[in-house]
């Protein structure tokens, strides 16, 4: 044997030896974390089992938790039905894949179809074809812009995530009697009406205080740029009284940037609602006091909401037969107090 | 060669200054880039005089410049070779992800740091030489080739991380964004150390000089007996390596690591290299011109940062210097010879 091969040998069992240790090192199995109602026995007639309804899904392909905690949500809602048979398409990267997704699902005929679009505007026509089909449409969260397009829909309140949180530091600087506070914003990806919207509701939530945001440093929804973005804003603002971050996912790369300049004269408000914020906010040993939500547990409802709509029933609370045809959530303030009763809706 | 001396008479020999030869013309080129920060700065200081005002503030914001810069800096190094070597590399940002999340699984996080450490470069460098041997190997063109990767490594990262943000629960890792050396931020230390590498690896290595050789003419540097196909997959792996390290930079700035990270690093880091003076062709640039290039990009946005001007101007900010120092480094040098006979 050769001294080359010898080392070739040597080296494509090296190369083999990394290759298997690497390959072992991509297992990751977190616990699975979901927010659902399993609240199926008891007096409701509405959760004793009924007719066998099809539910068909479909969400974008997630890079971000909430959109994954959705994905999750309707799976496991849907698994907590025994008269509900759940099928979900992959929706792709973009408006097209999931449009395309999206027909073979109507050809299948399910009993409701529940859907994320990647955009409301694109996936109009598709709601369109589909309640033509005589296949109720549930529009979770991105709005079609044709009233006929959806059966119901589902969201949350952008404009209300912000005038929360407004409410709740413009009430923390009154009571800690600071009169000319200095307020960061950061943002999640700018050029999005979900961001502009969640802004002008702080921005009137603030007015109201007779408060102005002093600097707003726009992240992209990941932690990285929630980082460079919170970086940046803390070197602007050498004294900060409070903070509002868009967003929990970019909210760790905030919390990092805190640590890192060694800055702990601000409070800071969080936005969604994720489990590690209200962990960190519960604990209560970092700036972060507060999160206003916009709980991705709306696919959970959906999906609640889509059986009854399949069985024709309506919500047993209301006196109408049917199920609305609006439900707008309403963004909740988690502080330190109600941590607790907030942690099962983390995501 | 005595032909020509009888035909051309020959006048005194030009007495030429070491900065106007074209040896010295790196060297000018990154005089510019260096007035370009000087003005950004005047500019900041300016504008927010009271800011400026404050010895310290101005120690911590120039960290923070720096630190911003870091490791978008190294993955810069590793993209300014590979463009010097004639090729392009778009999926820097991608291996960065996959590099970032799988160092950050639960698994990988068990082998403690350097079990992530570790991870973090092998899969870079791995990356990196799939890359190459696709280019060099399979022919395809450097700019298809990774572009399939800037793909297929997103989807990889995705579905490594379930699509989760991936927090990294290593202190020593997480404390690299916040230690200092002698006052020097470690990210800050860790962009230099590269960027020394880089610039020995270049001007002072063979490696650097058949770089070069490749970009210039790859004709000419496999007929004078360069292994132009191994050399270029050595390229790629190098963009991967720095991609690795950059990888474990952001982690630890972010204390975490997810899919989309480091998203659109690509054009960063090519930007940064071009208006550093890195022809896209292949052929010349310099790491120090890059590492500049870097710093303008880092000193823009903190200059928009501080005076609260909206992202969207300080992007067309952005565009405007790019195009400006590409047609200044296409004009400059005729004109400036012109000027000096003059």
């Amino acid at each position: 044997m050769s001294a080359l091969s010898r080392r070739r040998i040597l080296f494509g069992g090296a190369a083999l030896g990394t290759g298997a240790l690497l390959t072992a090192c991509t297992s990751n199995t977190p616990s699975e974390n979901t927010q659902i109602n399993t609240q199926n026995s008891g007096n409701n007639a509405n959760a004793a089992p009924g007719d066998k309804v099809i539910i068909g899904f479909s969400a974008p392909a997630a890079d971000h938790g909430w959109v994954a905690a959705i994905t999750n949500n309707a799976k496991a809602q849907a698994q907590a039905y025994q008269d509900v048979e759940f099928r979900s398409v992959e929706a792709g990267a973009d408006a097209a894949a999931q449009r395309a997704a999206l027909s073979t699902l109507i050809a299948q005929k399910p009993s409701v179809i529940v859907l994320l679009p990647h955009d409301g505007k694109e996936l109009n026509a598709v709601g369109l074809e589909a309640m033509r089909a005589g296949i109720p449409v549930v529009n979770l969260d991105r709005a079609f812009p044709d009233r006929g397009a959806y059966r119901l829909q589902i969201k949350g309140d952008n404009f209300g995530m912000g005038l929360a949180a407004g409410a709740y530091i413009g009430e923390q600087m009154k009571a800690k009697g600071i009169s000319n506070p200095i307020i960061g914003e950061i943002p999640g990806i700018d050029s999005l009406e979900l961001t502009q919207e969640r802004s002008r509701g702080f921005n009137e939530a603030l007015a109201v205080y007779g408060f102005k945001v002093a600097n707003r440093r726009p992240a992209e929804f990941t932690a990285d740029t929630g980082q460079r973005a919170a970086t940046e804003l803390m070197q602007a603002l050498p004294k900060i009284d409070a903070l509002w971050n868009h967003d929990d996912d970019q909210g760790i790369g905030v919390l990092a940037a805190a640590n890192q300049s060694n800055r702990k004269e601000f409070l800071m408000v969080g936005g969604a609602g994720s489990k590690a914020a209200i962990d960190a906010i519960k604990a209560d040993s970092s700036v972060l006091k507060a999160t206003v939500t916009y709980s991705p547990s709306m696919a959970s409802s959906a999906i609640s909401l889509a059986r009854l709509i399949g069985q024709g029933k309506g919500m047993s609370d209301l006196v109408e037969l049917q199920v609305p045809k609006e439900i707008t959530l309403a963004s909740e303030t988690i502080t330190k107090e109600n941590a607790d009763q907030y942690a099962k809706l983390g995501f | 060669m005595t032909q020509q001396t009888l035909t051309k008479v020959p006048g005194p020999a030009p007495k030429q200054r070491w900065w106007k030869g074209d040896g010295a013309e790196p060297v000018r080129r990154n005089l510019g880039l260096v007035g370009v920060l000087v003005v950004l700065i005047i500019i900041g200081a300016v504008t927010r005089p009271e800011l400026y005002g404050d010895a310290s503030w101005v120690t911590g914001n120039t960290w923070t410049i720096l630190q911003q810069a870091s490791a978008i800096g190294v993955v810069t190094v590793g993209m300014t070779f590979v463009i010097i070597g004639g090729g392009i590399d778009l999926s820097v940002g991608a291996i960065i992800a996959v590099a970032g999340v799988w160092s950050t699984t639960l698994a990988t996080q068990s082998y403690g740091t350097a079990g992530m450490i570790f991870t973090a470069i092998v899969v870079g460098v791995v990356v990196g030489l799939i890359n190459g041997v696709l280019i060099s190997y399979g022919k395809l063109v450097p700019f298809i080739a990774t572009l399939a990767m800037m793909v297929a490594a997103r989807g990889l990262a995705a579905q490594i991380s379930g699509k989760q943000t991936q927090v990294s629960a290593d202190s020593t890792i997480n404390g690299i964004a916040s230690t200092k050396i002698l006052g020097v931020p470690m990210l800050v230390i860790i962009l230099a150390l590269v960027v020394a590498a880089g610039w020995v690896l270049l001007n002072r290595t063979t490696f650097g000089r058949r770089t070069v050789a490749i970009g210039g003419n790859v004709e000419a540097a496999r007929l004078a007996g360069i292994n132009v196909r191994l050399h270029t997959v050595l390229l790629y792996a190098l963009s991967g390596l720095c991609c690795g390290i950059a990888a474990i930079m952001l982690t630890s700035q972010a204390t975490s690591a997810q899919a989309a990270m480091a998203n659109l690093y690509e054009l960063d880091a090519i930007a940064a290299a071009i208006i550093g003076g890195t022809l896209l062709s292949g052929g010349r640039g310099t790491i120090v011109g890059a590492l500049f290039g870097v710093l303008v990009f880092s000193t823009i946005t903190n200059l928009f940062a501080i005076n609260n001007l909206s992202t969207e101007v300080q992007n067309m900010v952005k565009g405007g210097i790019i195009v400006a120092a590409v047609l200044v480094q296409q004009f400059r040098y005729r004109s400036l010879t012109q000027l000096l006979k003059r």
